[in-house]
């Protein structure tokens, strides 16, 4: 159960308030008319679902029924920042303070075991330097 | 039966207060304060079960939450039952009634105990796999037996009467467990002004002050206790809940605890003398800092046979001493690692019972502790350990025997010592279990040979959890806990507490012990168990390594180390030690396997709590609701509402049936006139100067030209050009329009309008509103309609003035309404809209003025009936978000020439929806009249070909036309429209094969005139 | 009318019809005998007016204080009332009020803010008939609360003149802290018997009283 702080209500709020809605920023092609087959098959169906820093689109829907994004470590759960609409995120998989951060947390991710597997133990130490 | 085992004083047990209990059908007295272990052992009571696997004798082991073996069913009644209670946990109450969760026909004689008994060999890991794995249909067949023979506790047959709740907090501070760490904490948190909530699982709060030989200020440390629970239950922002386990600890700080309310005082609540309230409670917590201060579990010590009743954990039988006056035995054997487990040696001597000798592993204990033991006059042999238990039903001796830990060998002469109680210890475990919970890995501390709790963000874990094991550091460390808790949640105040004064004690370091070397090989030695609860032993650990399984994760899944309820509690850590010796890997690169939620079982009664029966899920209900009921309605679910479903007469004594009813009704509507109330259609009111672009990007058909006064009804697709609702909108004014959407979609389609809107064209000038429960709808539909609402309005409804697709204000029966000349049904048809808190006058008016024309209320199925006939989808039932509007043949609502590029048009002309072969809607008319095709059956072209059948379609609806006299159906097939007057086949499981025409999809009217007259 | 661009519609009838607020039957189906010291007071305020308003903030505050004499309430999450407490408004969200009125005002209320602020794009919904207003009152009117909604109902948390949109069970409500002893519930018509039967259901430890 998240706590969400919902940047238009300007406060946390129970996850069960609100809806995800997948990744966020994806834009839809500018022409569609115009568009190949390829672009508008990855718009429609390709996503990035990252191991780590990413950016959804939630709604707040049982409340103030407004969408927002949320960066989120999908390793652990960790929420870093919601943002408006139409706002960019501040902190990035690129951002290296939250490299450092994120990865000394990130457990073995689909790997059961807490610490008995050298490579996930050797993953980890990888994206912490 | 007397209380052999009860001492005459001390414990924190009240003796003026005997209750009786049963155990296994025998009973028993014990005193208030006992919990149910405590009062079984008072009694002698050896053997409390039967082992899971190998259907040994167990007894009593531990005297919390960790104890494996006395795991009992409780309840006198069957409708009280409740599995899996650990006796240890369950306090005492008059009239309980346990019984053993293993062992059939009793504990003292079970039938599956020749399975542990054969040689060791012979139910190793894997073996029920191994065994009984050909032919592999018959393992349902052995499962049963097995099953019954193992016995897990059973759910009560009947009812449960008690009720349950859940309770939502948010605190500063949460604190888990109320020993001494945890006390100090609140008291420190509290103070400084955070909202504290502090739980601990036992009857009492106090923890291991309960059962100390410590002084706080000189005096016993429970005294402490007393008045800092004094304390904290007179603080306004305390909530104190004891009983009450945190079993949960999950993401951005949620804790949930299960608070047992009644469950120490009878069976119900209201036996309890609490009718009404909840007999459990979930608390559903949502912190700002958590103070884990769980403690630690001790460790046992693994030894052939020490799974036989008599061998105890060294803790619990101080416990079991000091606070139930309860001495376990006569003669004592202590085996232990340590320093700190002498005081169970020390606390048995003081009962006046007889220490044989403390065994100590280490070759020169010289703490505080040994000293005293020494000097009262106990034999302490060193370098050695307990290596194997003697005994049948009850331990009778000890075998001991020098054992060098480095080469992990026996090295001396066995010495038997006799003995009924063997008290171990190898340590002590810190409760680590929540914080696992949250995904972190505990880390191994190498110097206190033991795993720490990983970091958790928000959570500060304090005392002996945090590897403080003396009493000063505890209390020390709970304090600062509890401070640096209330500064990070804003009260940078928290000022540093007093604590009692303690005389510091020196305990001697402990030595790395987990299984004791015996003279055997493990595999030919006496079982040596790690986890008592799921009957894995040292051996099996072993041939889990040896064949190949080198992850804990795939040992613990091959032998069942850790599962169930037990959640490895008293045996993991010997258990990946041992593990880590046979791989020759150190533990921190074994690892812990995860501990999951719940920490302890909870029932499914908190579990739901008040979610149940009546209220399981909302019933949503219309304003007419009343009406539906007192007419005899039969309802049917859609989605949360309750919408009439038919309206069956009674007819010379008879109740007609659905059939009949929906015929009736059908015909009603067709020859005459029937009222459906259309109430739970979505509606959404639309405003502002973009409102009709908005519609123009959001329908597939065109809006431009929709003038006030005039309804349309309109397609909606996702980007993927699937159909994902359709309704009507009506011009209500040039910057104002009013949306209905299908009654399941109203809620996801407001959803979908703001998404586009907020996300994709925040520019357009438009605001949504759901105005479903705002307006009541009344359909009033049949060649009589107009006659019947004209009686009603001054409207005018002559066909001219108000055309079919026109809306009008009006007053019905002197209300305000809004009507719209939209038909579903394909007859004449009038939806009136008015203030939903007057349409009960509305709708009464109507059938007081359409008794002449025998106006008819009908239901769901059969406006299904007639929407069928005229070919009219409905979304979600013929339509399966694999359906283009070209799919379903409604090129007419495709506006492909409109300027911007609407939701759906671009997917539209992607090859798959391009693909000649996709289903198209059509009707089916079956060759048999007597027909009516099942809804969901599969179509092929080919009824001679071999299974399986190249399927080409299916059966979205069908029915049975009364207007027709024939079934009928709908369904979506393989090009299907250039398939029309061709025959196709739908086999059905019992092997009959019917027949069908592909016809129109439009039965009735096809040319639409009865609708527009 | 002077905003031709959106349709407004008076729905109360100018004579007596029956009606019936969404609670009615709800009342009639479980009736509770007002028990003795009862630790929680639910109570109807039936058929009052209520109003949706959305657009900017500072458009509609000017227009809200002239029709109103009343301003929008500055914070999110907050209600502001009138002297008489019988009118309020309460943000929902940054371009949304809802406003409750005395049953009968709304239609006027609509009419009147529509003329002022013109062309303006707003958004006035009267949704009068779709939900109703519940007080929960009484020494354990917060537990009861604790037991419905997640939000946190601590004083600390929830002070008087905050409201809030939330999860009450498995619907929804619109919370709202009306003095230190009250509480006021929004519900949605069709969602009321469930919140009744809810309400009842958790006040029955402490005793209900629904007059």
């Amino acid at each position: 159960m998240f706590y969400i702080h919902c940047p238009y209500c300007q406060e946390h709020r129970e996850e069960e308030e609100f809806h995800p809605r997948g990744e966020a920023h994806l834009m839809r092609p500018a022409d569609p008319d115009n568009a190949t087959d390829e672009e508008w098959g990855d718009y429609l169906f390709f996503r990035q679902n990252p191991r780590g820093i990413h950016h959804e689109l939630w709604v707040h829907s049982v409340g103030c029924r407004k969408f927002f994004n949320i960066t989120r470590n999908t390793v652990t759960y960790e929420i870093l920042e919601t943002y408006r609409m139409g706002e960019q995120p501040s902190i990035t998989a690129e951002t290296e303070k939250v490299r450092k951060e994120q990865g000394v947390q990130t457990a073995d991710g689909g790997w059961q075991t807490i610490g008995a597997q050298p490579e996930s133990q050797a993953l980890n130490e990888e994206t912490s330097s | 039966m007397t209380q052999t085992h009860r001492i005459d004083a001390g414990g924190r047990i009240d003796r003026g207060q005997t209750l009786e209990f049963t155990f296994n059908g025998q009973r028993y007295q014990g005193f208030k304060g006992d919990t149910l272990a405590s009062a079984l052992l008072a009694n002698g009571v050896d053997i409390v079960n039967r082992s899971f696997k190998y259907s040994r004798a167990r007894g009593i082991v531990a005297a919390g939450a960790e104890e494996p073996n006395a795991v009992v069913q409780l309840g006198a009644r069957e409708e009280t039952q409740v599995p899996n209670v650990r006796a240890t946990q369950q306090a005492l109450y008059k009239g309980l009634v346990a019984r053993s969760t293993n062992g059939w026909p009793n504990v003292q004689r079970d039938v599956m105990s020749w399975v542990g008994k054969l040689g060791g060999g012979f139910m190793p890991p894997g073996f029920y796999y191994k065994t009984f794995m050909a032919p592999a249909s018959m393992w349902m067949t052995y499962e049963k037996y097995i099953r019954k023979g193992a016995g897990l506790g059973r759910a009560p047959h009947d009812s449960d009467p008690d009720i349950y709740d859940h309770m939502h907090h948010h605190c500063d501070v949460m604190i888990i467990g109320a020993g001494p760490a945890g006390l100090a904490a609140a008291l420190s948190a509290a103070r400084a002004g955070a909202r504290v909530i502090l739980c601990d699982e036992q009857e009492e709060m106090g923890g291991s002050l309960l059962d100390s030989r410590e002084t706080l200020d000189g005096v016993l440390a429970a005294r402490w206790v007393e008045a800092s629970v004094k304390e904290l239950a007179s603080l306004e922002n305390v909530t104190l809940l004891p009983r009450t386990t945190a079993n949960g600890y999950h993401d951005h700080n949620f804790v949930t605890l299960h608070e047992r309310r009644t469950e120490h005082l009878a069976d119900t609540a209201s036996e309890a003398g609490f009718a009404g309230q909840a007999r459990a409670r979930l608390h559903r917590v949502r912190a700002g800092q958590v103070i884990l201060a769980s403690g630690t579990h001790e460790r046992p010590l693994v030894y052939a046979n020490n799974d036989l009743p008599g061998n105890m954990l060294a803790g619990a039988v101080s416990t079991y001493i000091r606070r139930y006056a309860v001495v376990p035995g006569k003669k004592l054997v202590l085996s232990t690692s340590n320093d700190h487990a002498y005081r169970a040696a020390l606390d048995w001597k003081e009962a006046g019972r007889q220490v044989v000798a403390i065994v100590d592993a280490r070759a020169n204990p010289d703490g505080d502790l040994v000293r005293q033991a020494r000097d009262a006059g106990i034999r302490v042999i060193t370098g050695s350990a307990v290596v194997e238990a003697r005994g049948g039903q009850r331990v009778t001796g000890a075998r001991v025997c020098a054992i060098d830990l480095e080469r992990f060998v026996v090295t001396g002469k066995v010495e038997e010592l006799e003995c009924d109680t063997i008290a171990s210890s190898g340590g002590y475990s810190p409760v680590v279990h929540l914080s696992s919970h949250t995904g972190t890995r505990p880390q191994w501390n190498e110097e206190l040979l033991c795993f720490l709790p990983g970091e958790v963000k928000g959570m500060i874990s304090a005392g002996g959890v945090a590897g403080h094991f003396g009493l000063d550091e505890t209390l020390a460390d709970g304090e600062r806990a509890g401070r640096q808790a209330a500064r990070a949640t804003g009260f940078e105040n928290a000022q540093a507490i007093t604590l009692p004064a303690i005389r510091a004690r020196r305990d001697g370091k402990a030595c790395a012990l987990y299984q004791v070397p015996h003279e055997k090989t493990a595999l030919r030695a006496p079982k040596q168990f790690v986890d008592l609860q799921n009957d894995v032993t040292a051996a099996g650990i072993e041939l889990a390594t040896r064949e190949g399984f080198e992850s804990i994760e795939h040992v613990k899944r091959y032998t069942a180390l850790g599962f169930g309820t037990d959640q490895g509690k008293l045996g993991n850590i010997n258990g990946m030690a041992i593990a880590a010796r046979c791989l020759d890997r150190s533990i921190p690169e074994v690892g812990t396997t995860v501990f999951r939620p719940n920490y302890t079982p909870v029932t499914f009664g908190a579990i739901v709590g008040r979610h149940c029966g009546e209220l399981f899920d909302p019933k949503r209900y219309t304003a007419l609701h009343q009406w539906h009921v007192e007419n005899g309605a039969e309802f049917e679910d859609v989605g949360q509402w309750k919408r009439p479903w038919y309206f069956p007469r009674t007819v010379g004594g008879k109740k007609e049936t659905m059939h009949e009813a929906v015929a009736r009704e059908c015909l009603a509507v067709r020859e005459k006139v029937g009222i459906l109330d259309a109430s739970t259609l979505g509606k959404i009111d639309i405003q502002g100067p973009d409102a009709r672009e908005f519609l123009g990007r959001v329908y597939t058909n065109k809006w431009a030209q929709l003038a006030p006064g005039r309804v349309r009804y309109g397609l909606m697709c996702k980007d993927d050009g699937m159909l994902m609702d359709d309704g009507t909108t009506s011009c209500l004014a040039d910057n104002h329009f009013l949306m209905t959407t299908t009654t399941g979609g109203a809620a996801g389609v407001l959803e979908w309008l703001e998404l586009w809107h907020q996300t994709e064209w925040p520019e357009l000038q438009v605001y949504f509103n759901s105005v479903t429960d705002h307006w009541a709808t009344m359909t009033v539909t049949g060649p009589d309609a107009r006659k019947l609402l004209s009686e009603l309005t001054d409207l005018d409804l002559d066909k001219e003035s108000f055309k079919f697709m026109d809306w009008r204000d009006a007053t019905v029966a002197e209300v305000p309404a809004r009507i719209f000349r939209i038909s579903f049904t394909g007859e004449l048809a009038f939806e009136i809209n008015v203030q939903a808190n007057y349409a009960l006058h509305v709708w009464k008016k109507l059938f007081e003025h359409g008794e002449k024309y025998d106006l008819t209320p009908y239901g769901t199925e059969t406006m299904h009936v007639l929407r069928a006939e005229k070919g009219l989808i409905i979304v979600g039932q013929d339509t399966d978000g694999s359906v283009t509007p070209e799919d379903l043949g409604m090129q007419w609502a495709i506006g492909y020439d409109k300027p911007f590029p609407w939701i759906g048009k671009r997917a539209l002309s992607r090859p798959d929806t391009l693909r000649g072969d996709r289903k198209q809607f059509v009707g089916l008319k079956p060759k048999d009249s007597s027909v009516v095709l099942e809804e969901g059956a599969q179509i092929v072209f080919d009824k001679e070909q071999a299974i399986p059948m190249a399927m080409k379609g299916h059966v979205t609806s069908s029915y049975y036309s009364p207007s027709l006299g024939h079934g009928f159906a709908l369904a979506v097939v393989v090009g299907g429209r250039e398939r029309m007057g061709q025959t196709v086949y739908l086999p059905m499981a019992d092997g009959t094969v019917h027949e069908a025409e592909i016809v129109s999809p439009v039965f009735i009217d096809p040319k639409g005139e009865r609708q527009h007259v | 009318m002077s905003n031709v661009s959106a349709k407004e519609f008076n729905t109360v009838p100018a004579g007596n019809p029956a009606v019936e607020s969404p609670l009615h039957w709800s009342y009639q189906q479980q009736k509770t005998a007002g028990s003795v010291n009862a630790g929680v007071t639910l109570r109807e305020k039936p058929l009052l007016g209520h109003v949706v308003l959305r657009g900017g903030a500072i458009v509609m505050d000017e227009a809200v204080r002239q029709v109103m004499g009343m301003s929008l309430p500055a914070k999110p999450n907050s209600v502001t009332r009138d002297e008489t407490g019988e009118r309020s408004i309460q943000w929902i969200s940054p371009d949304e009020w809802l406003v409750i009125v005395p049953g009968g005002e709304e239609f006027g209320l609509e009419r009147s803010l529509r003329q002022t602020l013109g062309d303006a794009h707003v958004s006035i919904v009267n949704v009068s008939g779709g939900q109703t207003l519940l007080t929960l009152a009484g020494e354990n009117a917060r537990e009861v609360l604790m037991k419905t909604v997640s939000f946190d109902v601590h004083p600390l948390a929830f002070p008087v003149g905050k409201g809030v949109t939330t999860v009450f069970a498995k619907a929804t409500v619109v919370l709202r802290c009306a003095s230190e002893t009250e509480w006021e519930l929004v519900v949605r018509r069709s969602f009321a018997d469930y919140c009744y039967r809810w309400l009842l259901d958790a006040s029955k430890e402490y005793g209900i009283d629904t007059q």
